[in-house]
């Protein structure tokens, strides 16, 4: 029997949000720490390995891990950088 | 000044039967509620000079809404002047003479009800209820076809829409119901739902408590909960994609509780409870489908817990309560209001004294529960909620100890030396870093103040037990409990 239900979704249609370039030069990377235990050993570790190659390196960390990245912190990452590394997880 | 004679009629109805050839003999304007092919051969069978009109969508029913069938209408320019339901012969002679008609009506008796318009039926009336919601703009959601052939409850779980339990398909006609419930409009906005910040309406949410199962008077206490566990404070964005177990508890607290049906007492974090586990169900429903959070995408706990489908329980506030409620507290409200508390959760964990009968040994016993919440070496970032049940609760009652009383001896007494909660005593790896306390004497809370365990109180009248709710990350960095009255979603 053919039935209709209302959509209990919010009905929006995903956001398509094309890949950023691939290729081309790295001449600075953001290592964002979500504030978990030893993040920042890890991210240590990945900035020693990046000056290697003589990339610039912005460390930066977000207030807390329960909540997403503040705007500000987003749009410094993006204006400065060409890529971010995120220390995620526990 | 036009004057017309209008009658509704149905098929199946024996005084229809009877009255038609005298109204089609008076020219009147026929209307069937039934079928194309029910007033055909009706009409065949009464040797009627037309076929009456048929009632498409029952509109003119509608508009008439008679109660009974059949139902005749003088009507001057369109508009009703007078009616006449069932078969009272006289008036009925009366109302079409003013056409200058006379109704012939030799062997009809004087007076016959007639059979309920079918506009009286239940699953009519409904449908029709529906439609006028849909035309005045109470009901906007999109409608979702389920093929001929399909299984409602196999496709709605195929499309991706319930918590792997069958839910009850929200029909319009069952989110019209269910929208009795509120006074609000069913377009208000009641909470941006995370992570894809999906507006959850009064009608959105309305349609997700029937899919959990909700009778109805539920729907107030799940708008309330909704609109907490939306707030900023509560980050549930975070609650939602955090590795940790934790997920929404709802606590309700007032007289509404009960009249939503709600369960205080036995077995109240249970099964068995339609309300208890519809609420809690429907919140849950609506972060998935709303906001669009799901395990394995956007939800990445490790374990998770049972009450991640639902958790929702009232608290017991009679005679046997030692305080007011945990939103009477919180939000300052009457005895007579209702209100809801949001706390990020884990699994209810036992805490059992059978041997206690005063409340400093009670406070000593449960403040050893409190104190593992989490891990016993993680101190000061989780806050905890206590559901102190009734032979425990009779012990701080009796005693006059109240509320804030019990949450600081609480606090007190889940202090430990440092020494012993540094990384690597006792072999155990966890544990604070040892440059934070010079002297391993130094006590170290557990809690970051007495008000961030939340006392509740709920249970069966036997058994000498409490329940320890661990939380989550506490405080401006992590969730706060939200409380939020009922009273203005009702």
């Amino acid at each position: 029997m053919p039935l209709t239900i209302l959509d209990p979704t919010a009905e929006g249609d995903p956001t398509g949000r094309p890949l950023a370039q691939r290729g081309g030069v790295l001449s600075s990377v953001a290592l964002l720490d979500i504030r978990k235990p030893r993040g920042d050993v890890f991210l240590d570790e990945l900035e020693a390995l990046l000056r290697q190659r003589g990339i610039e390196v912005l460390r930066e960390a977000k207030p807390t891990f329960t909540k997403p990245a503040p705007t500000d912190l987003r749009r410094e990452i993006a204006d400065r950088c060409d890529a971010v590394i995120e220390a995620l997880a526990d | 000044m036009a004057l017309e004679v209008l009658a509704i009629v149905k098929h199946d109805c024996p005084v229809c039967d009877q009255l038609l050839p005298a109204l089609d003999a008076a020219g009147a304007r026929l209307v069937s509620q039934s079928s194309e092919e029910q007033t055909a051969r009706q009409a065949e069978r009464l040797s009627l000079s037309r076929v009456p009109e048929v009632d498409a969508g029952l509109a003119v029913s509608e508009r008439f809404d008679p109660d009974a069938v059949p139902a005749v209408f003088l009507l001057e320019d369109g508009a009703e002047r007078e009616r006449v339901i069932g078969l009272a012969r006289d008036r009925l002679v009366e109302l079409v003479a003013q056409t200058g008609v006379t109704l012939e009506v030799d062997g009809l008796p004087a007076m016959r009800p007639g059979c309920a318009s079918r506009t009286r039926d239940p699953e009519v009336a409904a449908r029709l209820a529906a439609r006028r919601a849909r035309a005045a703009g109470r009901i906007a959601a999109r409608e979702l076809e389920l093929g001929e052939l399909e299984d409602p409850f196999e496709a709605m779980y195929e499309r991706g829409l319930t918590d792997g339990l069958p839910v009850v398909p929200p029909t319009a006609e069952r989110v019209v119901a269910m929208l009795d419930y509120t006074s609000r409009d069913p377009q208000e906005l009641v909470g941006v739902v995370p992570p894809y910040g999906g507006r959850a309406t009064v009608e959105k949410v309305a349609i997700n408590a029937v899919m959990a199962g909700c009778a109805g008077p539920e729907l107030p206490i799940v708008l309330a909960a909704v609109e907490g566990a939306c707030r900023e404070e509560f980050a549930l964005h975070g609650l939602i994609a955090t590795t940790a177990p934790a997920g929404p508890v709802v606590v309700v607290s007032g007289p509404y509780a009960r009249r939503a049906g709600m369960n205080a007492a036995v077995n109240a974090f249970g099964q068995g409870n339609r309300a208890n586990s519809t609420i809690g169900r429907a919140l849950q429903l609506t972060v998935r489908n709303v906001g669009g959070g799901r395990p394995g995408r956007e939800d990445r706990a490790a374990h998770g817990q049972p009450g991640k489908v639902g958790f929702a329980f009232a608290e017991r506030l009679d005679e046997t309560a030692p305080w007011p409620g945990l939103a009477q507290a919180r939000l300052d409200l009457g005895d007579d209001e209702t209100g809801v508390t949001l706390f990020a959760g884990e699994a209810p964990r036992l805490v059992l004294d059978q041997l206690v009968r005063e409340p400093g040994a009670l406070v000593a016993s449960l403040a050893v529960g409190l104190e593992h919440v989490a891990s016993q070496r993680q101190r000061l970032a989780w806050d905890a909620m206590l559901v102190v049940g009734p032979e425990h609760g009779r012990i701080f009652r009796e005693a006059g100890w109240s509320r804030q009383r019990v949450q600081e001896e609480l606090h007190r007494r889940t202090h430990r030396p440092a020494g012993e909660l540094v990384r690597g005593a006792g072999g155990v790896a966890e544990g604070l870093a040892p440059e934070w306390f010079g002297d391993p004497q130094t006590p170290v809370p557990k809690f970051f103040a007495p008000d961030r365990i939340l006392l509740g109180y709920a249970g069966g009248d036997a058994g000498l037990f409490s329940m320890v709710i661990g939380g989550w990350v506490s405080g401006a960095a992590g969730s706060s409990p939200q409380s939020a009255s009922v009273e203005p979603w009702r």
